[in-house]
């Protein structure tokens, strides 16, 4: 199976803090992984080391044969590779919602505004937000804006899209829109790495769970397999409190 | 009586008060436009993020340490003052004999980037650093990510404090009489330097300098409104929201 990426070794401090520990961990093109575990446990600072938010402290991150930590990689080709979307949206305040899904490919990609335009409004269809291109985000719901930064990052057209907890900022009415949009996804073949909360979504589409817990991979495997036969003592705790609450 | 002096000051100096305020609205337009400039590129500067090692750090330390010194010089003297030692100091030290006008462009816009550099300092560190993320995560450098995202929110949220320069400068070039430059407050001196009448040539001096502002906040405060677009968005009924008319006609013609 070929590897979109694989992380070999990767740790990150802040100060001397430890926060992930010795990380191995790949994703396999048309997977989709979902990362649990409990609050603090590194699972956004592996996301955002991935894509080289944070820069990690050791270690490689190996995309299509190289290591991208090296010093003369071109980290910002790399990123245009990974889609990214955020808990709290980051919409650009500045465009509208087309103009959202547009600026990325046109100043990065160097794509014409109208093959642009059309790649825009194809992922807006697939999100169901073809019919808001001219609306600013502070006019729409934090689902509609969710819904828009997916349309933003798949028009990038990347080989894996990133989500960290996307419905994690929602109210509880509008976490099953955006959900219903990343079922869709995965079953398109998109391969995608999910940080999420939401144990049932994560039973229903992953191919993958990998349970993190204080900085290391403490357990990964099928779904069937976390959340119906745990190995470890902690996967068990976790799961136990989550799914009580 | 006042009113007859004041009648008759405007008719018989009336284009001397006109040349005094055109020049007075160059200088400041000119010097607000260029000190903009000079704060936005000072900004951008000055909130890049430090490399972590390596000679541009060092450079990039070295250039904002001069930058910094640069704002709290013009900042903390008069411009009268810095009027005084540009002009007469450019002079003496390289022996230019500068335009008096240019010189007082110069001095005022240099003056305005050093305001406007924290105040585009502020605007940019006041966009939450989410905006900033997403860019980055789309591949933007940090010059991408200003110019597209960060900037055109930044301009709209300082246009106030910018439109709040312009006022000032308005009222400011009139220190740069010291170095005889003919706006104004220069004009107006010496028009009551010839009639002896004081109070009535400065009340027209004054009633001039009033309108330039009060003009000046009200265009401002237009344009502002023009920025924030409209209230409310348009659904879009059909996928063809993209279509240019050209492309529309050549899909319904058979
Ligand atoms: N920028 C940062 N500076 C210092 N500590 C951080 C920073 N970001 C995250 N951390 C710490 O790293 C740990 C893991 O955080 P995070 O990856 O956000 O966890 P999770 O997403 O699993 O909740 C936490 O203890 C957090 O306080
Ligand atoms: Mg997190």
């Amino acid at each position: 199976m070929e590897k979109v990426v694989d992380i070999q070794h990767l740790s990150k401090s802040f100060g001397n803090h430890e926060v992930l520990k010795d990380i191995d961990f790949s994703v396999n093109k048309g997977e989709v992984v979902c990362i649990i575990g409990s609050s603090g446990s590194g699972k956004s600072t592996l996301l955002r080391c991935i894509n080289l938010l944070e820069k990690p402290s050791g270690g490689q991150i190996i995309y299509k044969g190289e290591n991208i930590l090296d010093d003369q990689h071109d980290i910002y080709a790399y990123r245009t590779k990974l889609g990214m979307v955020f808990q709290q949206f980051n919409l650009f305040n500045n465009h509208d919602v087309l103009g959202n899904c547009v600026v990325g490919q046109m100043k990065v990609l160097k794509r014409s505004k109208a093959d642009a335009e059309k790649v825009a409004m194809r992922y807006l269809k697939v999100v169901g937000m073809d019919q808001y291109i001219h609306a600013k985000p502070k006019q729409l719901s934090g689902g509609q804006k969710q819904r828009v930064a997916i349309a933003r990052a798949l028009s990038m057209e990347p080989d894996v899209m990133l989500f960290d907890e996307p419905t994690s900022a929602l109210d509880p009415e509008m976490v099953g829109e955006v959900l219903t949009v990343m079922k869709e996804l995965a079953e398109s073949g998109l391969t995608m790495l999910i940080v999420t909360h939401e144990m049932g979504f994560a039973k229903d589409v992953a191919d993958r769970v990998v349970f993190m817990d204080k900085g290391v991979i403490a357990e990964e495997g099928s779904p069937e397999q976390i959340f119906n036969n745990p190995t470890q003592e902690r996967t068990r705790e976790f799961l136990k409190r989550t799914l009580s609450m | 009586m006042s009113f007859e002096w004041i009648i008759k000051i405007i008719l018989e100096n009336g284009p001397m008060f006109i040349r005094g305020a055109g020049i007075t609205l160059l200088i400041s337009i000119t010097g607000t436009i260029l000190g903009s400039l000079i704060g936005l590129i000072v900004g951008v500067i000055r909130t890049m993020p430090m490399p972590e090692r390596g000679s541009k750090r060092v450079a990039l330390k070295v250039t904002n340490a001069i930058l910094s010194a640069y704002i709290e010089f013009f900042r903390g003297t008069p411009m009268i003052v810095q009027a005084m030692v540009i002009f007469y100091g450019s002079a003496l030290a390289f022996g230019w004999d500068m335009d008096r006008l240019v010189a007082a462009i110069f001095i005022v816009s240099i003056n305005t980037g050093a305001y406007m550099s924290e105040i585009v300092r502020g605007g940019i560190i006041s966009i939450d650093r989410g905006q900033f993320e997403a860019a980055h995560a789309i591949g933007m450098n940090h010059i991408q990510t200003m110019l597209n995202v960060v900037l055109p929110q930044v301009i709209r949220n300082i246009l106030p404090a910018t439109g709040n320069e312009f006022v000032i400068n308005i009222k400011d070039t009139s220190v740069l009489n010291v170095i005889s430059v003919t706006e104004l407050y220069f004009q107006t001196k010496s028009v009551a330097g010839n009639n002896f009448r004081y109070f009535e040539s400065f009340f027209v001096a004054c009633i001039i300098y009033f309108i330039m502002t009060f003009t000046v906040t009200r265009i401002l405060r237009f344009i502002e409104k023009k920025l924030d677009g409209p209230e409310n968005y348009i659904l879009c009924g059909n996928q063809m929201q993209v279509e240019r008319p050209e492309d529309m006609l050549r899909r319904t013609k058979p």
